[in-house]
C-alpha cells in the first residue's frame, strides 16, 4: 500500500490503534477520579449537587469506558499477531507486567464497574461508594503496570540476555525502571488534566448557552481549581522527565531540540520554532533564543547538550516529527497555565461564571488535554526510533513475517471500523455531554403518574439524546422522561 | 525446585479460558438469539440481564491472551501470528459487539436497529471467528526457527469452518439457557421451545467432531483408543450423553437454573475432550508446554501474584452476580 513495506504498515497500524485507545484511557482514568471525589463528597456534605453531578458523568464515563476496553483488547493482542519476533524476544519482561495489570487492574474495574453504574439502589451507600472507589483504584493500576512495560522498553534494565532472549534478572530493577517514575507521574497528571480541560469545557458551553446552575458551576470550579494547581506541577514533572531523557536517550534530546551539532565553548540556543530537515541534516528557518537550550537541559550558560550528529544516521529518530510533537505538548501545557491563572483572577474579581471571552476560552480548550497527551506520546516513542527496546532490539527486528497485503488488509479494516465506530461513539459521547447536568431544583421527582423504578437510578440522568439541546430544560424533563420510560 | 512452573500455568491458562468459554458464551448467545426476538422491549431484557457483567467476562479473555505471552511467549508468538487474521475478525467482532452495549441506549430510536444489527454481527463473527481459531489449533502450525512457517490462511479448513459453526450452537444453548434463568413470561417461553432442539444439535456437533478428530489426527486416535486409556476417559462421553438426558428433562419440566447449570456441564466436558486430546502440546502438533515455557523467573513471579490475586478475582466476581441476582423484567431495566 502505498509503496509501503509490511513493517512500515505495521508500525502505522499500532500508532493508529494506541493513539485511539490511549484517548479512552485517559478520560476513564481522570473521570474515575473525579466520580469517586464527588461521591465521597455528596456522603460528606448530602448536597444534592454532588449527586446530579454524579449521575452525570458516570453516563459519560459508562460509555468511554466501552469504548477504553474494546480499543484496549485490540492492544492485548497485537503484540502477539504483529510483533511475534518482539513478543518472543521480550516476552518474558512485558508479558508478566501485562498479566499483573489483568489481575490487578482490569479485573477490579469490571468487577465493580457493574455495582458502580447500575447499582445505586440494590447496594448500601457505603458499599457503592467503595465499588466507585475501587474502580478509580483499577484505572490507575492499570496506569502503573503498562507504564512500567512501556517505561522499561524505553529505559530497560534488571535483565539478562540469554540465547538471543530477555531474562528477567531483578524485577525490582525492570519495574522500577530509571523513566518509570517519570513518565508514571507525567501520565497520571496528564490524565487528570484533559478530563479536568474536557469537564471545564463542557460547563463553560453550558453556561455560555444561558444554562446556569449550581451543577454547571460546580463543574466549572473543580476544573479551573485542577488548572490552577495542577498545570504547574506538569511543567516541573515534564522538566524533570527530559533531564531523565537526556542520560538515558540522548538522541530523543537532541531530535526534540533540533540540535544538529555543538560548537565548542558556546552554550547551546534553545530553538522555539523551525524546521529540521533529517536529509540535508540542518535546521530551517530557525528561531531561536541564545543559549537557554544550555540553562534548560543543564542548568548552566554554555554547557554542550546531545547533538544528532553524534549518532550515525541509522541510530537517529526523525526530528521532523518529535521537534514539532514536543512543541504543541509544552505550548498546550503553557495554555493550560495560562487558563488556570484567568480563572484564579476572574475568581477573585467574581466573575468566573459570566466572563464571556473566558468562557470561550475554556471551551475552545476542551480537548487541548487530549492533544497534549497525543503529542507527548508521539515525542516519546517516535524518538525512540529506531529502538523499539532501547539498544537491544530494532523495532525491524521485532516485527512478524507477514506480507505487505496482509498488512494493508488488516490496516484498512481497523481504519474503517475505527472511525466508523468510535467516531459514532464520540458523537454520542458529545450528545450527552450537550445536555448537562440537571440541577437538584428542576430534578424529576417521581409521584403521580411517574412510576420510577427504584431499580433505575441512572434515569434519573436523562438519557434520551433525541431532543434538541437547545429546547427549554423544563420541557425537555418532561417529554425526555416520558420516552425514557416507554424505552427501557 | 520441585515446582512444575509450566504445568501451573498451563492449568491456569486452562482455567481462564474456561472461565471466558462459559461467561463470554452466554453473553455472545445472547447476541445470537436476537434474530429469534423481534420485539424490541424483550431484546431490551436480553440485554439488560448481561449489562452489568459482560466486562468482566471478557477480560478472562484478556487474561488468556495476557497470561500466555508471560508464560508462554513462544506459543503467544507463534499461535497468535498463525491466527492473525480469524482473532483479528473476532476483535472486530467484539468492538461491535462491546460498544452496542452502550450505544444501543444512547441512540436515537430510528437508530438503534443498526446497533441491534451490530450487536447481532458482531456476537456472530466472534463465535465462528474463535470456533475456527479453535479448530486451525487444533489441526498445529507448522514451526521453524521459533517462528510460524505457514501461510495467512491456512486456518480455513473444512474442519475449522466446522468448529466455527459448533462454536455457534454451544454458545446460542448456554444463552439460551441463562435466558431461562434470568426472565420469565414470554421471553422465557419462547426460549424454553428454542432449548431442546439446540440441545440436540449440540449433541450432534459434538458427536461429530469427537469421530472427526480422532480420524484425522491419528495421535488423538492413539490417545483415547488405546488401553488403558480407554477406560479412564470412557466416562467423558458417557457422562456428556446423561447431562443431555437431564438438559432435555430440565427443559421439560419447566425448571429455571438447572437447564444452565447442565449447559454449562456439557460445555465442561466438550472442553475436558478437548484437553484430553491436545495435552501437553501447546502448539500443536509437537511443542509442548515446557518447550514453550518463558524462563522460571517470570513464571514464578506471575505465579505469586496470579495465586494471591484469582480468588479475590472470584471472590468480587461472585459478588457482583450476587447482586445483580434475581429474574430481570422489563420494568428494572439497568439503562
Ligand atoms: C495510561 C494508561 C494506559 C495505557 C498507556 C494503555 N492502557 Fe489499556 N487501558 C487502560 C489504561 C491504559 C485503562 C484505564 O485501564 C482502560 C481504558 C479504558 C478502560 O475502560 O480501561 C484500558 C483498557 C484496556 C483493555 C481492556 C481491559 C478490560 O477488558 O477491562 C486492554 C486489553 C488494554 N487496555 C490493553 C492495553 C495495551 C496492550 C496497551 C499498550 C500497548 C495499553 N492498554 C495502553
Ligand atoms: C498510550 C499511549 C501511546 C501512544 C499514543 C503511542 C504511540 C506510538 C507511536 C506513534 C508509535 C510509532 C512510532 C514510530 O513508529 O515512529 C509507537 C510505537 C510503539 N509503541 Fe507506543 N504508544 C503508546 C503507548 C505504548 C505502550 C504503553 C506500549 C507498551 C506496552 C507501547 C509500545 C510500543 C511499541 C512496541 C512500538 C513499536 C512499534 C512501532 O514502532 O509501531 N506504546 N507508539
Ligand atoms: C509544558 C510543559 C511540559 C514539558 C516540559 C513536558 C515534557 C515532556 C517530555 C520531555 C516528554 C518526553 C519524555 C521521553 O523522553 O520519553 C514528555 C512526554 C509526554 N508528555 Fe509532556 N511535558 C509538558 C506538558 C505536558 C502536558 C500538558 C501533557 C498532557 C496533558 C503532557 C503529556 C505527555 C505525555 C502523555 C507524554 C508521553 C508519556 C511520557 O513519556 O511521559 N505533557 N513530556
Amino acid at each position: 500500500m502505498f509503496g509501503l513495506d509490511a513493517f512500515e504498515l505495521a508500525r502505522i497500524q499500532f500508532a493508529f490503534t494506541i493513539s485511539f485507545h490511549i484517548i479512552f484511557p485517559a478520560i476513564t482514568i481522570g473521570l474515575a477520579s473525579y466520580l469517586a471525589v464527588l461521591e465521597g463528597l455528596w456522603l460528606k456534605t448530602q448536597q444534592a449537587v454532588y449527586r446530579d453531578l454524579y449521575h452525570f458523568w458516570s453516563k459519560i464515563f459508562a460509555v468511554n469506558f466501552g469504548m477504553g476496553v474494546v480499543s484496549g483488547l485490540v492492544m492485548a493482542y497485537q503484540f502477539g499477531t504483529n510483533w511475534s519476533r518482539f513478543s518472543d524476544f521480550a516476552g518474558s519482561v512485558t508479558g508478566p507486567l501485562l498479566t499483573y495489570e489483568v489481575l490487578t487492574a482490569f479485573f477490579l474495574e469490571a468487577g465493580f464497574l457493574g455495582v458502580m453504574l447500575f447499582g445505586w439502589t440494590r447496594v448500601g451507600r457505603g458499599l457503592h461508594f467503595f465499588a466507585t472507589v475501587m474502580v478509580a483504584i483499577g484505572t490507575l493500576l492499570s496506569t502503573f503496570w503498562i507504564l512500567a512495560s512501556n517505561s522499561w522498553m524505553q529505559t530497560p534494565q534488571g535483565h539478562a540476555i540469554v540465547d538471543g532472549r530477555v531474562i528477567p534478572v531483578d524485577w525490582f530493577a525492570v519495574v522500577f525502571n530509571p523513566s518509570f517514575p517519570y513518565r508514571l507521574t507525567h501520565m497520571a497528571i496528564a490524565a487528570f488534566l484533559s478530563t479536568a480541560f474536557l469537564v471545564g469545557a463542557s460547563a463553560a458551553w453550558q453556561l455560555l448557552r444561558g444554562r446556569d446552575n449550581p451543577a454547571v458551576r460546580k463543574m466549572l470550579s473543580m476544573a479551573m481549581w485542577m488548572a490552577l494547581f495542577v498545570a504547574p506541577i506538569q511543567v516541573l514533572v515534564g522538566d524533570a522527565h527530559g533531564l531523565n531523557t537526556m542520560k538515558y536517550q540522548p538522541a530523543k534530546i537532541a531530535a526534540i531540540e533540533g540540535h544538529w551539532e555543538n560548537k565548542a565553548g558556546e552554550g547551546v540556543p534553545l530553538i522555539l520554532f523551525g524546521w529540521p530537515d533529517m536529509q540535508r541534516e540542518t535546521i530551517r528557518f530557525a528561531v531561536e533564543i541564545p543559549r537557554l537550550g544550555s540553562l534548560i537541559l543543564t542548568h548552566s550558560l554554555d554547557q554542550p547538550i546531545p547533538a544528532l550528529k553524534d549518532f550515525a544516521p541509522r541510530d537517529r529518530p526523525n526530528a521532523t516529527i518529535v521537534f514539532w510533537s514536543f512543541r504543541i505538548m509544552v505550548g498546550l501545557g503553557l495554555l493550560m497555565i495560562a487558563v488556570g491563572l484567568c480563572s484564579a483572577w476572574l475568581r477573585w474579581r467574581g466573575r468566573l461564571y459570566q466572563s464571556i471571552l473566558f468562557l470561550r476560552f475554556v471551551l475552545a480548550m476542551g480537548a487541548s488535554g487530549i492533544v497534549a497527551l497525543l503529542a507527548g506520546w508521539f515525542t516519546t516513542e517516535v524518538g525512540r526510533q529506531p529502538w523499539v527496546v532501547y539498544g537491544l532490539l530494532r523495532t525491524r527486528e521485532g516485527v512478524s513475517n507477514h506480507g505487505a497485503l496482509q498488512m494493508s488488509v488488516s490496516l484498512i479494516i481497523f481504519i474503517l471500523v475505527y472511525l466508523s465506530v468510535f467516531g459514532v461513539g464520540v458523537r454520542y459521547l458529545l450528545r450527552l455531554i450537550r445536555k448537562g447536568p440537571l440541577s437538584a431544583e428542576t430534578h424529576p421527582s417521581g409521584g403521580p403518574g411517574q412510576q420510577r423504578s427504584p431499580a433505575r437510578p441512572l434515569s434519573a440522568v436523562l438519557e434520551d439524546i433525541d431532543d434538541d439541546a437547545d429546547a427549554d430544560i423544563k420541557g425537555r424533563n418532561n417529554s425526555s422522561d416520558q420516552s425514557d420510560e416507554s424505552r427501557s | 525446585m520441585g515446582v512444575d512452573l509450566a504445568l501451573i500455568w498451563a492449568m491456569i491458562i486452562v482455567f481462564g479460558i474456561m472461565m471466558y468459554v462459559v461467561m463470554d458464551g452466554f453473553d455472545l448467545g445472547i447476541g445470537m438469539l436476537f434474530p429469534f426476538v423481534k420485539e424490541e422491549a424483550k431484546r431490551d431484557v436480553m440485554m439488560n440481564t448481561v449489562a452489568p457483567v459482560w466486562d468482566g467476562n471478557e477480560t478472562w479473555l484478556v487474561l488468556g491472551g495476557a497470561c500466555l505471552f508471560g508464560a508462554f511467549p513462544l506459543a503467544y508468538s507463534v499461535v497468535l501470528d498463525a491466527l492473525s487474521m480469524p482473532l483479528l475478525l473476532m476483535l472486530i467482532g467484539l468492538i461491535f459487539r462491546g460498544v452496542a452495549f452502550e450505544f444501543r441506549f444512547k441512540s436515537k430510536d430510528h437508530e438503534r436497529h443498526l446497533w441491534d444489527k451490530a450487536f447481532i454481527g458482531g456476537s456472530l463473527t466472534a463465535t465462528i471467528c474463535q470456533g475456527m481459531a479453535l479448530g486451525a489449533f487444533i489441526e498445529g502450525f507448522p514451526v521453524v526457527d521459533r517462528q510460524y512457517a505457514g501461510g495467512p490462511l491456512d486456518w480455513i479448513t473444512p474442519f475449522s469452518i466446522f468448529c466455527g459453526l459448533a462454536l455457534i450452537v454451544a454458545y446460542t444453548l448456554l444463552g439460551c439457557t441463562w435466558l431461562i434463568m434470568k426472565t420469565e413470561g414470554s421471553l422465557q417461553t419462547q426460549m424454553r421451545r428454542l432449548a431442546t432442539p439446540l440441545a440436540w444439535l449440540l449433541l450432534v456437533v459434538i458427536g461429530a467432531i469427537s469421530i472427526w478428530t480422532p480420524l484425522a489426527h491419528s495421535s488423538i486416535a492413539q490417545r483415547w483408543f488405546s488401553l488403558p486409556n480407554f477406560f479412564w476417559f470412557m466416562p467423558v462421553p458417557i457422562l456428556v450423553l446423561l447431562s443431555l438426558v437431564m438438559l432435555l428433562r430440565a427443559v421439560k419440566i419447566d425448571a429455571h437454573v438447572t437447564p444452565f447449570l447442565f449447559t454449562l456441564l456439557l460445555i465442561f466436558l466438550g472442553y475436558s475432550g478437548l484437553g484430553i486430546s491436545l495435552w501437553p502440546n501447546i502448539i500443536p502438533p509437537s511443542i509442548s508446554i515446557w518447550q514453550a515455557a518463558a524462563p522460571p523467573q517470570s513464571q514464578g513471579f506471575m505465579l505469586v501474584g496470579a495465586l494471591f490475586i484469582i480468588p479475590f478475582i472470584l471472590g468480587y466476581t461472585a459478588w457482583s452476580y450476587y447482586v445483580f441476582r434475581g429474574k430481570v423484567t422489563h420494568d428494572q431495566g439497568y439503562h
